[in-house]
């Protein structure tokens, strides 16, 4: 799955350029959750990022999404830069990104049809979005954006009558929806079993490659994302400790993203693999 | 004195020693007789004498006003006059609570910082947190003015009936249920709403996607309480001139029928019954 990606004009560019973001309230003497993070990722691409828990994968998806205002460095969306926009720029690229939260943010007492074409909000008027939810505007496009993730089966239950596994799908049949550009994926595969968070996984990659769309996805198995991704970056302590495709990877990097409470220990022989280990240059 | 007798039982139930007691005690123990110290002087100042209801010229007084409310007045046409005082008071309640809800909607949307978009980056942005500090402002004005007093004033100004008790209801509930809603849009799980804004909904999506599904039972039952409430105002607002039961009940009071405040009051009671009835059903209803 981790082949070239089809040079699709649709996806969106997404640069981050030395992002640091402490958390709120929060004293200048506290490491930050980010600290001074680069990634750049072209239009189309598919990324995984890895790192240990509380190793700032959700903060970096949520500074990506336009959730968390960077306290210093900027984020770029298709070139422009996001938080130097107005207000109503800024909304519009949100229109076209989705951001898919590790918890599937859906109220329980929602009906799945409803929760999922939640998703199209960004492209109805109000009064389509009003009366949407008296008669569901597009029940053929969600019934095939949940079959994407083997629940067309439930187009009518209510969201508290899911499983937390089921849930989860329906917050990623969400995106199918969508008329976003970038998909922000934050830990699909957290309530899935093994092996249907192979089979959501391929769905979500195959979709995003279908349409162009650009995919990041945060991910706690690293065997996973080595085999279906092109390019993994590690993050360790808010920093990025190695972007690179899965093949220049070697063990010790591996060991040292997931080593223990002491602080990363950077491998004394700089290995020639592409990129350097510290990838903020990249 | 009792207190000291349940502590000593609670030490004796907590086995050895000072060591198992609850260290919260003292302080719950200190805040309860802090509470009665402050009781005592409003007390005091409230001339609260509950004693002399049971003296026996006040037994005499209210058993021989109460006698007479037995039998209730039940003859055909003062029915239909309480039939019709009824109708225009719940009609009062209900136009009352329509236009205060007119006022109260948006201003608990402008009020409610969860559907705030500029929120999403860190801190509200100024002009938006300055709106909605004005929002709150005006519904504390709403709402401290009491509404007998719009009443007072209205009546001044349109004359007596029904409409200075309907315009005097919507402006007070209005502030009421603006500040309400605000609160329990904001105290709902705000973050399908939040997810929603930052894939780039608008406001009214948000709330419509987000937050109502999260909060509409208790928006729904707050609302018909709040009628059940417009309805005994409406009764109040009768003793000033604003028609309906309340007016009839000023009557009847004035005419020592007790008979017909029976009647009324039974009245009175099924209202406030069926309203709480409705609202049962709706928090069980709603989907």
């Amino acid at each position: 799955m981790a082949g070239p990606v089809a040079p699709l004009a649709a996806g969106m560019r997404l640069d981050l350029e030395a992002v640091t973001l402490r958390r709120p309230g929060a004293s200048g003497g506290r490491r930050p959750i980010l600290d001074g993070v680069t990634l750049r990722v072209a239009p189309g691409e598919q990324l995984a990022i890895v790192g240990p828990s509380g190793c700032g994968k959700s903060s970096l998806l949520l500074a990506a999404a336009l959730a968390q205002r960077p306290d210093a460095g900027s984020v770029r969306l298709d070139g422009s830069e996001a938080w130097a926009a107005a207000p109503r720029r800024r909304q519009q690229l949100r229109r076209a990104l989705f951001l898919a939260p590790q918890a599937p943010p859906l109220p329980p007492r929602q009906r799945v049809v409803t929760a999922v074409l939640a998703g199209r909000l960004p492209m109805l008027g109000l009064w389509r979005s009003l009366s949407s939810l008296i008669y569901p505007d597009d029940i053929a496009g969600a019934q095939q954006a949940l079959a994407a993730f083997g629940l067309g089966e439930r187009l009518f239950d209510r969201v508290d009558r899911l499983s937390g596994g089921e849930r989860q799908r329906v917050g990623l049949a969400r995106a199918l929806v969508a008329p976003a550009r970038l998909w922000l994926i934050d830990e699909p595969l957290a309530a899935l079993d093994p092996v249907r968070a192979v089979a959501v996984l391929d769905e979500l990659c195959a979709q995003a490659r279908q349409r162009g769309i650009t995919l990041v996805v945060s991910l706690h198995q690293a065997e996973l994302a080595q085999a279906r991704f092109g390019r993994i970056v590690g993050l360790r302590d808010g920093a990025i400790a190695f972007d690179a495709a899965p093949a220049a990877l070697h063990e010790g990097q591996w060991r040292d993203l997931y080593a223990g409470d002491e602080p990363p220990a950077m491998p004394a022989p700089a290995p020639a693999l592409p990129p350097p280990i510290p990838a903020m240059c990249r | 004195m009792t207190l000291p007798r349940a502590v000593a039982g609670v030490r004796a139930a907590g086995g050895v020693g000072a060591a198992r007691r609850d260290p919260a005690w003292r302080g719950r123990l200190l805040w309860l007789a802090l509470a009665a110290l402050l009781l005592w002087p409003a007390l005091r100042a409230a001339e609260f004498t509950p004693w002399t209801l049971l003296d026996a010229r006040s037994l005499r007084v209210s058993a021989g006003y109460l006698a007479s409310f037995v039998p209730p007045d039940l003859r055909a046409p003062f029915l239909a006059e309480v039939a019709q005082a009824t109708w225009r008071t719940v009609a009062i309640a209900t136009s009352g609570i329509s236009l205060a809800l007119l006022l109260a909607v948006p201003l608990a949307l402008l009020a409610c910082a969860s559907l705030s978009i500029s929120r999403l980056g860190g801190r509200m942005a100024p002009l938006p947190f300055v709106l909605r500090q004005a929002a709150r402002g005006t519904m504390a004005l709403l709402r401290t003015v009491p509404e007998l007093v719009w009443a007072l004033l209205f009546v001044r100004v349109v004359g007596l009936g029904p409409t200075a008790g309907v315009l005097a209801i919507a402006l007070t509930y209005g502030g009421m249920l603006g500040k309400v809603y605000a609160e329990i849009l904001e105290s709902a799980d705000g973050q399908a709403a939040r997810v929603l804004l930052i894939n780039g909904a608008t406001r009214l999506q948000a709330l419509a996607y987000g937050l109502l599904p999260a909060a509409r039972a208790e928006l729904g039952s707050y609302t018909v309480y709040r009628w059940e409430c417009a309805i005994r105002s409406s009764v109040v607002l009768g003793f000033v001139g604003a028609g309906g039961l309340g007016q009839r009940m000023d009557e009847s009071i004035k005419a020592l029928a007790g008979g017909e405040m029976a009647t009324m009051l039974m009245v009175f009671v099924a209202l406030v019954a069926a309203a709480d009835r409705l609202s049962a059903w709706l928090r069980r209803e709603l989907p």
